[in-house]
C-alpha cells in the first residue's frame, strides 16, 4: 500500500533519512520503533507531505507523492496524528472533529463517522461541547486521534499515541488502535515505547540516525537479543 | 430562503430605522458637523478594527501593516473621486479591491513568516507604502493630496460599518472561518488535517486589506485631505490596540474597542496636556485587569442563539 524507496530527506546540511526503505500492505499494523532523533517523525512527517524529500520515493498505491502538497495527500486516504496530540484547544471537541473532516463533503458519511468515533471512545461524545484544550493528556490523545479517522483514511499515521501518557490510558489507546485496525484501517505506528508497539504490531522497523537497522515479524524482534538490550530493557 | 426567517427581518428593520433616524437627526441639527466627524471616524475606526481583528484575532497572524492598506484605499480613492470624477460608490469599490491586491501581493511571500518575524515584515510593508506616497509627484508627496471632494456621510459609514460586521461575522463562522481559526489555534495540525494554510492566510490578508481600503476611502472624502504621514506605523498600532482592548477573536469586541478609544480621545482632547497620559493609563489599567480583552472572545449572541456558548474563563491564556 504504501512503499518508501531510498528517501533522503535534509534539514539544512543535516542528512536525517539516510536512503530509508519501508513498505507497508494493506491492513497491517506496522511500528517504526527508534530512541529520540532517530528520525521517526521525520519518516511520518514527509509522508503526510508536511517535509520535502530531496530523493527517492514515496508510492501510494503506487502512485509517486513525493510532492504532492500536504492538503492533497489528505485527500488521498492518508491521514497524520501529529506528534504530541495538537488538538485545536479554544475550539470544542465536536468543532476539532468537524475540523478533521474538513476534506469530505458527504455529509451522510461523516455524520456515521461521528458515531464510530464516539464508539471508539464514549468519553468524547459525553463532553462534545467541552473546549478541548480543558481535557486530559489522555483524552486529547483520543480526540487526536478522533479527529484524524475524520478524513475516512486508508492509512492512519500515528505518531507517539503513547507519548506523556500513564500507562493504563496508553493501554486503553493502544487496544483502541487495534480495534481501528480490525476495521480495515492500516495503521503505521510510530513509537518509542517499544515494548507496547512490538506487542500491538504485526511487523516492524527499527531506525538508527535515519537509517532502517532491522526489520522483521514483531514477535520474532521481541525476541532478538540485540533489540531486547537496545530498546526493551532499562 | 433560510437567509430570510423571522430574525433577519427584524434586523433589517431595525438597521434601515437607525439609517432614517440618523437621517432626521441630521437635517434637524441635532447631528451637528462636531458630532458627525466624530461619527465618522468611530466608523472609520470600527472597521478598520474589525477587518484587523480577522488577521490577528481570528487566523493569527500578528500584522503591523493595516494602515498601509488603509492608506492605498485612501488614496486610490482620493484620485479616482478628484481626478477621475467617478462616483463615490465605485471609488469605495476600488478602495477596497486595490488595497485587497496589495493584501495578496505582500502575503504570499511574507505569510510563511510567524509571529514577531511577520510583524517585522508587515512593519516594513507599511514604512514602503508610506514612502513610496511620500516620493510620488502624482499623488502629492510629501505635500499631501488636496481638494478631494467630501462625499462621506453618514449613510455611507453607517451602511459600511454593517457591510463589514456583517460579512466579517458571517465568514469567520463558515467553514472558511473554521479553517482560518484552526491556523491560529495550531497551524501544523491544521495542515495535518488537509487545509491549504497558505491558502487561507492569504485569503484572510485580502479580505481584511479590503475592508481597510474601504476605511481609508471613506477618510479620504470625508477630510478633503490625506497626507503620506497619516497612515505610519503609530496608525497601524492604534488600530492594533483598539483589537486588543477589546479583545483578539472577538468582533463585538473590536467594535466597543474602537468605539470606547475614538471617544475617549476625543474627551481627553479639552485637556492637551494630560491627554497621552491619560489615554496611556486607561490602556494600561484594562490590560492589567483584563487581559484577554473587554470581550475576551464572546461572539454575537443575538445572532446565533442555537450555538452552545464556551466559558471564556476556561481558556488556557
Amino acid at each position: 500500500m504504501l512503499e518508501l524507496k531510498d528517501l533522503n530527506v535534509y534539514y539544512g546540511a543535516i542528512h536525517a533519512l539516510k536512503g530509508l526503505n519501508l513498505n507497508i500492505n494493506p491492513g497491517e499494523i506496522v511500528s517504526l520503533i527508534g530512541a529520540n532523533g532517530a528520525g521517526k517523525s521525520t519518516t511520518l512527517r514527509t509522508i503526510s507531505g508536511l517535509e520535502k524529500s530531496k530523493s527517492g520515493y514515496i508510492l501510494l498505491d503506487g502512485m509517486k507523492i513525493n510532492s504532492v502538497p500536504a492538503p492533497d495527500i489528505v485527500k488521498l486516504g492518508l491521514s497524520h496524528v501529529p506528534e504530541g496530540r495538537r488538538i485545536f484547544p479554544q475550539m470544542s471537541i465536536m468543532e476539532n472533529l468537524e475540523m478533521g473532516a474538513y476534506t469530505r463533503k458527504d455529509k451522510e458519511g461523516i455524520n456515521k463517522d461521528y458515531n464510530k468515533v464516539f464508539e471508539l471512545f464514549p468519553i468524547l461524545e459525553e463532553r462534545k461541547q467541552q473546549l478541548a484544550g480543558t481535557l486530559s493528556g489522555g483524552e486529547q490523545q483520543m480526540l487526536a486521534i478522533g479527529r484524524g479517522l475524520m478524513s475516512k483514511p486508508k492509512l492512519l499515521l500515528l505518531d507517539e499515541p503513547s507519548m506523556g501518557l500513564a500507562p493504563i490510558i496508553v493501554n486503553e489507546i493502544f487496544s483502541v488502535i487495534k480495534n481501528i485496525n480490525e476495521d480495515g484501517t492500516t495503521v503505521l505506528l510510530v513509537e518509542q515505547n517499544a515494548n507496547m508497539a512490538l506487542k500491538l504490531s504485526d511487523r516492524a522497523y527499527i531506525i538508527r540516525n535515519g537509517e532502517i537497522e532491522l526489520e522483521g515479524k514483531s514477535e520474532e524482534l521481541l525476541n532478538n537479543e540485540k533489540v531486547r538490550k537496545a530498546y526493551l530493557e532499562g | 430562503m433560510k437567509a430570510f426567517n423571522k430574525n433577519n427581518i427584524i434586523q433589517i428593520i431595525i438597521l434601515v430605522a437607525i439609517i432614517i433616524i440618523g437621517n432626521v437627526l441630521v437635517s434637524v441639527g441635532i447631528i451637528d458637523s462636531y458630532i458627525e466627524l466624530n461619527i465618522v471616524l468611530i466608523g472609520i475606526n470600527i472597521i478598520l478594527a474589525v477587518s484587523l481583528n480577522l488577521i490577528v484575532g481570528f487566523t493569527g497572524l500578528f500584522s503591523l501593516g493595516h494602515a498601509a492598506f488603509m492608506s492605498i484605499g485612501a488614496y486610490t480613492s482620493a484620485v479616482l473621486t478628484r481626478n477621475f470624477n467617478s462616483p463615490f460608490i465605485f471609488a469605495i469599490l476600488m478602495s477596497g479591491l486595490v488595497a485587497s491586491l496589495a493584501g495578496i501581493l505582500i502575503g504570499i511571500p511574507t505569510l510563511r513568516l510567524k509571529g514577531d518575524y511577520l510583524a517585522i515584515a508587515t512593519l516594513g510593508f507599511g514604512e514602503i507604502v508610506r514612502v513610496l506616497a511620500l516620493n510620488n509627484d502624482y499623488i502629492g508627496g510629501a505635500i499631501g493630496f488636496n481638494d478631494i471632494p467630501q462625499y462621506t456621510n453618514w449613510n455611507y459609514t453607517f451602511i459600511m460599518v454593517v457591510l463589514t460586521v456583517v460579512l466579517i461575522s458571517n465568514f469567520v463562522k463558515s467553514s472558511h472561518g473554521r479553517a482560518c481559526i484552526s491556523i491560529r489555534e495550531n497551524e501544523i495540525a491544521s495542515e495535518a488535517m488537509g487545509i491549504n494554510t497558505t491558502f487561507y492566510k492569504v485569503l484572510a490578508f485580502a479580505i481584511g486589506a479590503f475592508f481597510a481600503g474601504i476605511a481609508g476611502s471613506l477618510y479620504a472624502n470625508y477630510f478633503y485631505f490625506i497626507k503620506p504621514d497619516s497612515f505610519g506605523f503609530m496608525k497601524s498600532i492604534d488600530i492594533l490596540v483598539m483589537v486588543v482592548f477589546g479583545g483578539l477573536g472577538s468582533i463585538p469586541g473590536s467594535i466597543i474597542g474602537a468605539l470606547s478609544l475614538t471617544v475617549i480621545s476625543t474627551l481627553l482632547q479639552s485637556i492637551p496636556d494630560l491627554r497621552m497620559v491619560i489615554y496611556a493609563v486607561i490602556l494600561f489599567l484594562i490590560m492589567l485587569f483584563r487581559p484577554q480583552g473587554i470581550m475576551g472572545d464572546t461572539e454575537f449572541r443575538l445572532l446565533n442563539k442555537k450555538e452552545v456558548k464556551h466559558n471564556v474563563s476556561s481558556k488556557g491564556k
